[in-house]
């Protein structure tokens, strides 16, 4: 019949194609295990890097690098102490604004805004990550700063003044400005974990709380938030580890003084924006070891952050049984 | 009759859970055998035994000896791919390649084995789509994507295009399972034909259709053999009680 | 009406305020931060498209109070950086996310290419540009683009491996297996039968993660520094638009601000554009 002679046609091709596939196999496999290995390498390699360059300093500093506020490349003498500062307080008060929002914003979404709304405002809240941080620098430079000084250090500071945490001319540009700008920045990201951890509560727990004619507040507060509590979390520190690497907008709006205020409307210092602004400037090697220091200092910080995150949202993402006990 | 599978005390696992319990019964040519059992029973992993697709799922392991025309495809020599090239398999779903049209659906064994030549490629497109009984619904829209047909469609174009790598013997794992009762009334008569050809083993969990297309009926229970003989015997007259209770239990 | 249900009325209304207390918070949070989204980009269409011409697109930077200056440069400086990011990170990147997603998805390994690639991820851009510096800027002994690019592309890396993992786990396990079944070796199976049915979601996501490194400033500080002239040559100074945006934004001059208004139009454009690139090349692979 036919088929024999399909049969003959079609063997032989095979066969030879056969004998160049074996290595193949092989060679794309380690081609793909190539690549992955290189990823563990070049993280590896980075820290390998920022430590060896960063050694200089650490020695001559030792621990005195982070509390000390003398930060002066003339008598090679330095301390980021204000720039640590600068750079946890405006994290913190990002996150302290950015929180109650981006959880406010992703119960919305989940809960209450039916699907033809949730989907656009869901897709215009995730654009606020796609803005390039130098434009919301910008923006923070002409619009939002002026904003600030006009409507909220004027009046706040008239009000309250005598507070040592509101004293101080409403100059706009400083720690509170930064702050909001970083907030604004890391609600994108606080929302979208908390949406996908807030719509993997089961169904069951929200239809059993209403089942006891709880109002849809009452489901949110007794079903859906203790269930999601850890998975937020984990969402809260992702943001400040994103609000403490920021670079270009802080360093736009905060002021670029490396002192320690009490007030919210001084102007501060970051850590991330030392290292943009003096980088490319540091001549001698003490100069430049005690700012890769400083980078070090935040990759270990954001590092570890990351770490903490994944572990919190990764509970609740693979443990709804621990969720259902409480 | 000429014996075409000598399956000798096979064993596999997943992981640490063992699905086959040492499993032997030879499979004769140009015959339908059919493995039923109940859910989990290790009919499917047994079938994937057969052209060493078991072993692709991580953590699967197999022991014992298979022998295929006379060659243990377990050997250490044997390269798994050469076995599969000339075993054809039929999944439990149509599982048509998305991006492929029809024609290159059925083609796709042969060209991705290294046929070029356009002639052999269309002759063999043709004749798989033939005895797969589709030709005729498809010739007008070969570059149709494969996902345009229905789901009985779907899964003979799966059949035809198992069978244009040209193989002896065909592995159905249940694949009328998620048809409706026309299209596997389709696939059964399909069956009846291909058995002239090739030789067929076929699982399925509805008895029934055991009844009505195999030559031969293996029971399987827990990762053991139970019973394996001419299927009108396993149906009338079974010798092991287990056998008995799960045909009656089905038969109602 | 029992004591009980009598205790339920009463308590009722109040709870039912908290409710829509609770609720109308809720829908200010997310009007909240819709305010400054819309702030920003209403201004910068109306303060951008006053600069934007073509001959902002192609001229070079003017001096101040110079007519016509433009951004021509930074924008083929963009270019060429992400296209050195992109010839970086999406092989590393797919390669990785194949090794992930067809050779081995668990055990030590993979969690820790896993991990890693995450901790790329949430690094500061700052500090890639510290690590690039390092190694290339100062043995070349000059900023150049290829720093620039090669910092880009780290940052590509790990959102190219997380995203092309997650397409290729949507690819359903019977086409693997039906390749296989027919004799596909088993690089064959990922070439030509896992790879374009999962080909529209990695094109969409490498572009998103484009668009995002284009936007990226500060690791370019310390790598491609930027460059007020035209320049395509991988070992100098390129500039790009973020850089050049930020220069001018923190200038003390009016019409530069106008400027770094027009060139953050011209980002969010190119940026935007990236996107529709995606969404083409997602439906264009549909009507085949």
């Amino acid at each position: 019949m036919l088929d024999k002679d399909i049969k003959k046609k079609a063997i032989n091709p095979k066969d030879k194609s056969n004998a160049q596939n074996i290595p193949l196999d092989k060679i794309f496999k380690a081609l793909t295990f190539t690549a992955s290995l290189g990823v563990i390498l070049l993280l590896g390699f980075i820290i390998f890097k920022l430590f060896m360059e960063s050694a200089l300093s650490v020695e001559k500093f030792g621990f005195k690098f982070i509390t000390s506020m003398e930060w002066d490349p003339v008598k090679g003498e330095f301390g980021a102490g204000a720039y640590i500062f600068g750079t946890i307080v405006s994290s913190l008060i990002a996150i302290l604004i950015a929180t109650p929002v981006s959880v406010g914003i992703a119960l919305y979404l989940t809960e209450i805004a039916p699907p033809w709304l949730s989907t656009p405002v869901g897709f215009l809240v995730e654009l606020l990550a796609a803005i390039p941080s130098v434009i919301y620098g910008l923006w923070g430079i002409f619009v939002f700063v002026p904003f600030i000084r006009q409507y909220i250090q004027k009046p706040i500071g008239d009000l309250f003044g005598w507070i040592p945490l509101f004293s101080g001319p409403p100059l706009g540009i400083g720690m509170l400005s930064a702050g909001l700008i970083l907030a604004i920045m890391i609600i994108p990201i606080i929302t979208a974990i908390s949406r996908d951890i807030i719509s993997s509560v089961p169904t069951l727990q929200r239809e059993g709380a209403m089942a006891l004619g709880a109002t849809r507040w009452e489901v949110i507060k007794y079903a859906i938030l203790p269930f999601a509590k850890s998975g937020i979390l984990g969402g809260i520190i992702l943001g400040m580890g994103r609000a403490l690497g920021e670079t270009m907008a802080v360093t736009m709006v905060i002021g670029n003084r490396p002192e320690i205020k009490a007030s919210l409307f001084a102007p501060a210092h970051s850590m991330a924006a030392v290292i943009a602004n003096e980088f490319t400037e540091a001549t001698d090697d003490i100069y430049l070891s005690a700012l890769i220091e400083v980078g070090l200092l935040l990759f270990l910080v954001t590092f570890i952050m990351n770490g903490l995150a994944r572990f919190f949202i990764w509970s609740v993402a693979r443990g709804p049984k621990g969720g259902i006990r409480q | 009759m000429e014996k075409v599978i000598q399956v000798n005390d096979v064993k596999a696992w997943y992981g640490s859970l063992q699905t086959l319990k040492g499993i032997s019964l030879e499979i004769f040519k140009n015959r339908v055998t059919a493995i039923i059992g109940p859910s989990g029973c290790g009919k499917s992993t047994f079938i994937r035994c057969l052209n060493r697709m078991h072993e692709v799922v991580p953590g699967a392991k197999v022991e014992g000896k298979i022998l295929i025309n006379k060659t243990d495809i377990y050997s250490s020599q044997v390269d798994p791919v050469e076995i599969r090239r000339k075993i054809g398999m039929v999944f439990q779903k149509p599982n048509p390649f998305p991006t492929m049209t029809i024609y290159n659906n059925v083609a796709s064994g042969l060209k991705l084995n290294g046929v070029k030549n356009k002639r052999v490629l269309d002759e063999s497109v043709e004749k798989s789509l033939r005895r797969a009984a589709l030709w005729d619904e498809v010739k007008d829209r070969l570059n149709h994507s494969g996902m345009s047909l229905s789901g009985g469609q779907q899964q003979r174009l799966c059949i035809a295009r198992a069978l244009a790598v040209e193989p002896d013997i065909l592995l159905m794992d249940e694949p009328a399972s998620a048809l409706d009762p026309i299209s596997t009334l389709r696939i059964e008569e399909l069956v009846q034909e291909l058995k002239e050809q090739y030789t067929i083993v076929i699982v399925t969990h509805n008895m029934q259709q055991a009844a009505r297309i195999s030559d031969y009926t293996a029971f399987l229970l827990n990762g053991e053999l139970i019973e394996y003989d001419i299927t009108e015997n396993i149906f009338t007259k079974p010798t092991d009680k287990r056998t008995e209770d799960y045909i009656t239990g089905r038969f109602g | 009406m029992s004591e009980i249900q009598n205790q339920y009325a009463k308590r009722y209304k109040p709870r039912k305020i908290i409710n829509y207390l609770m609720l109308t918070i809720m829908l200010l949070s997310t009007l909240l931060a819709l305010i400054p989204l819309f702030s920003i980009l209403t201004h910068i269409g109306i303060s951008g498209i006053k600069a934007l011409d073509l001959q902002f697109i192609t001229n070079l930077p003017a001096p101040v109070g110079e007519p016509g200056g433009g951004m021509g440069n930074a924008l083929v400086g963009t270019l060429v950086l992400v296209s050195l990011a992109a010839l970086m990170g999406i092989p590393v990147g797919v390669l990785t996310a194949i090794y992930l997603s067809e050779y081995q998805q668990t055990g030590l390994f993979p969690s820790t290419v896993r991990f890693v690639a995450d901790s790329l991820l949430g690094i500061p851009s700052i500090v890639v540009g510290i690590f690039v510096y390092l190694i290339i800027v100062l043995p070349m002994k000059s900023f150049s683009a290829l720093a620039g690019g090669v910092a880009l592309g780290i940052m590509l890396i790990p959102i190219v491996i997380r995203g092309t993992e997650g397409m290729l786990k949507m690819v359903p396990d019977s086409l693997r297996e039906a390749a296989l079944a027919l004799g596909m070796r088993k690089w064959r199976v990922i070439v030509s039968i896992v790879l374009p049915t999962a080909i529209k979601g990695i094109i969409t996501t490498i572009m998103l993660g484009i668009a995002r490194v284009a936007g990226e400033t500060a690791p370019l500080l310390l790598t491609a520094f930027g460059n007020h002239f035209w320049s395509t040559k991988l070992d100098q100074p390129i500039g790009a638009l973020p850089l050049q945006i930020f220069t001018y934004a923190i200038s003390p001059f009016d019409e530069w601000h106008n400027q770094a208004w027009a060139g953050s139009l011209l980002l969010i454009l190119v940026v935007l554009f990236l996107s529709i690139i995606a969404r083409l090349a997602t439906r264009g692979n549909k009507l085949n």
